[in-house]
């Protein structure tokens, strides 16, 4: 799973964590590496190890075995050397209380042996790219939870990191503040800044990694691009279809079904009852009938509001998995429609989401 | 263009030291806890100085004109009172902020990453705990002063700086042990099982020798820190008025005993910070 980059930043080699007293290990012979510039998403649900793989490169873990390194630097060896290039804004907010905003960044850029110029520089310019300009002389314990995470993000780049590791930044933000924070990981990217986050948010892996690795229990289970990704789930490709019969006759949704899933290509058929929420990228449909509405109860005109040409209810509708592309499959169906007298109202093609592919490797059941 | 293979290989080693050692880091360490303390420094002595105001008052005054104590009682009592405060003020400086830190702002996370050893940042907390416990200590003298209306001392100055030190010293590395041993949700409980025994076993309202009469509670108090601070801040403050113990030995066994409680209280300090 492992291929060799030519610029690698991060090298995490069969990492393994094991906590003392615990059956199983936490991290179960992880290998990954990061290019520079890179922004690299480790995806799974809670539990799954992806905080303790993080924790051992950022040096607060001691792996078990394996080796994790940081622009070759051995992190368990020389923490000290590693904790200069990166830095970490972690899921909890750990802003010093006692300090105001501005200070914040200042002492740590201290810590960091910046000097003082050139913190008093920095800390002016990050808290204005972070929108916290006029919020500087505040106290951060006052701070709301999108402020907080802001100001940990530009608290974590005024030394200037090699590598930046953000665990869950945008969990329990609103979306503007999550935007704003997506917004910030693609100017670092611009800037050559390695980027490594975890998140259990589909959208965001696939917003901002342009690798991502799935992680659960311990384990990496597949590391690609997001688009390599959803490749892998079976049935590549899904079509969705809306079939209405002529005036004064139901579609007949038994024979319907059967000759669908006859059709070569297609792997399995799924009826899906009106007022289901369509896959990812359908959006809400011309067929959300009215709820509670049976099927086919609408006006005999069959005309919505707006709805120009699509009946609002009414008619039956499919997906279709297909073992070939979605696209080529719409001739045949349209000719079996034909032959039924029946026609097709509206189509939609999909492809697998990467919160398919998770589910495809993690499963459904729940995590405790 | 210097040969692209001498870039290569010096690139990681220049860009991981760029500034500063890790003693820059401790520096910037400690100026943040002195930075925070100064901007709060009317709210800290008002907290570090009560309770030894009112044993001075108390004990040195209220009871000496009552005649249940001797005229120069006050005189032995604040010796004693600022070994106590200098002890109690590093142990809590210590203690407290770790439990708070570790478990519930988790402020030291943004330390525990800063380019220093793990172990340095844990002796800048005993560092900077010891300044603190100095300060307070310090600042009891003028108090000593102005509520028993004059002191009668003959200062040993090398003596009351070394004890002073050491006392700073052994009680926050006291506090270092605490606060890293002990849960977060126990350490109500720890403060009053360790603070009040320790409060009234180091011989601080009295002169060691003159247990003689209770030989088990003698023995009992040796065991703790500060009956040997107590005991050289007699030594160096009224040298002539009560026994005490040789200074020496006071000193040995109080530095002693600093390195080891300091030893275990870093290991117990990586064991919180690193898993």
């Amino acid at each position: 799973m492992t291929e060799p980059l030519d610029d690698a930043i991060v090298e995490v080699s069969d990492l393994v964590k094991r906590y003392p007293k615990r059956p199983v290990n936490a991290v179960d012979g992880v290998s990954f590496s990061v290019g520079r510039g890179e922004v690299f998403g480790l995806l799974g649900p809670n539990g799954a190890g992806k905080t303790t793989t993080i924790g051992v490169l950022t040096t607060r873990v001691v792996p078990t075995g394996g080796v994790a390194r940081i622009q070759g630097i051995d992190v368990a060896r020389d923490p000290v050397a590693a904790r200069r290039l990166l830095a970490v804004v972690p899921q909890r907010v750990n802003l010093d209380r006692s300090l105001s905003a501005r200070r914040n960044l200042l002492f740590h850029a201290a810590y960091f042996g910046v000097p003082p110029a050139e913190r008093e520089r920095r800390a002016d310019e990050l808290l204005d790219q972070f929108g916290l300009a006029d919020r500087g002389n505040d106290k951060v314990d006052r701070f709301s939870g999108g402020q907080s995470q802001r100001l940990m993000i530009a608290r974590a780049l005024m030394h200037e990191p090699t590598v930046l590791f953000l665990d869950e930044p945008t969990t329990g933000l609103d979306p503007q503040a999550r935007l704003f924070v997506w917004d910030r990981v693609r100017d670092l990217r611009e800037r050559g800044v390695t980027v490594v986050l975890t998140t259990h948010d589909m959208d965001e892996a696939e917003a901002l990694a342009d690798r991502v690795g799935i992680m659960d229990n311990g384990r990496l289970l597949a590391l690609d691009t997001p688009a390599a990704l959803t490749a892998l789930v079976p049935g590549d490709s899904m079509l969705e279809i809306n079939v209405a019969a002529p005036a004064g006759r139901e579609v007949d949704t038994v024979a319907l079904e059967a000759g669908l899933a006859a059709l070569p290509g297609v792997e399995r058929v799924e009826r899906v009852r009106a007022g289901a929420p369509a896959f990812a990228g359908a959006g809400a449909g011309p067929w959300g009938g009215p709820p509670g509405g049976p099927p086919g109860a609408g006006p005999p005109w069959g005309h919505g509001n707006g709805a120009a040409g699509a009946p609002a209810t009414g008619g039956a509708r499919f997906r279709l998995y297909c073992t070939v592309d979605a696209a080529a499959m719409v001739a045949p169906v349209i000719g079996l429609l034909a032959q039924s007298g029946d026609t097709l109202d509206d189509l939609n093609l999909g492809r697998p989401s990467l919160e398919d592919v998770f589910i495809n490797f993690t499963g459904r059941r729940l995590r405790g | 263009m210097t040969a692209p293979t001498t870039t290569e290989a010096t690139a990681p080693v220049a860009a991981a030291r760029p500034r500063g050692g890790p003693w820059r880091a401790f520096l910037a360490i400690l100026g943040r806890d002195l930075f925070v303390t100064w901007n709060e420094l009317p709210v800290f002595l008002v907290q570090v100085i009560l309770q030894p105001f009112f044993i001075i008052f108390v004990f040195g005054k209220v009871l000496t004109n009552l005649g249940f104590a001797q005229a120069n009682y006050g005189d032995v009592l604040i010796p004693g009172t600022i070994a106590l405060t200098i002890v109690l003020t590093a142990l809590q400086s210590t203690a407290l902020p770790l439990v708070i830190e570790f478990s519930f702002t988790r402020e030291i996370e943004d330390r525990l990453l800063a380019p220093l050893p793990t172990s340095l940042v844990a002796v800048e907390k005993v560092v900077f705990a010891a300044l603190r416990g100095l300060l307070a200590g310090a600042v009891m003298f003028p108090i000593g002063w102005l509520v028993l209306g004059g002191l009668h001392f003959d200062v040993q100055p090398g003596e009351l700086l070394v004890f002073m030190v050491l006392g700073a010293l052994v009680g926050s590395a006291m506090g270092l042990l605490l606060g890293t041993a002990v849960p977060a949700n126990r350490i109500n409980i720890a403060f009053a099982v360790v603070l009040t025994p320790l409060l009234f076993t180091g011989a601080s309202q009295y002169p060691w020798a003159s247990l003689d009469s209770l030989r088990w509670f003698q023995v009992i108090t040796l065991l703790n820190p500060l009956t040997y601070v107590s005991e050289g801040m007699r030594a160096a403050l009224i040298p002539g008025l009560v026994p005490h113990m040789t200074p020496w030995v006071a000193m040995l066994v109080v530095a002693g005993a600093t390195v080891a409680i300091a030893a275990v209280g870093v290991r117990g300090f990586i064991r919180r910070a690193v898993d």
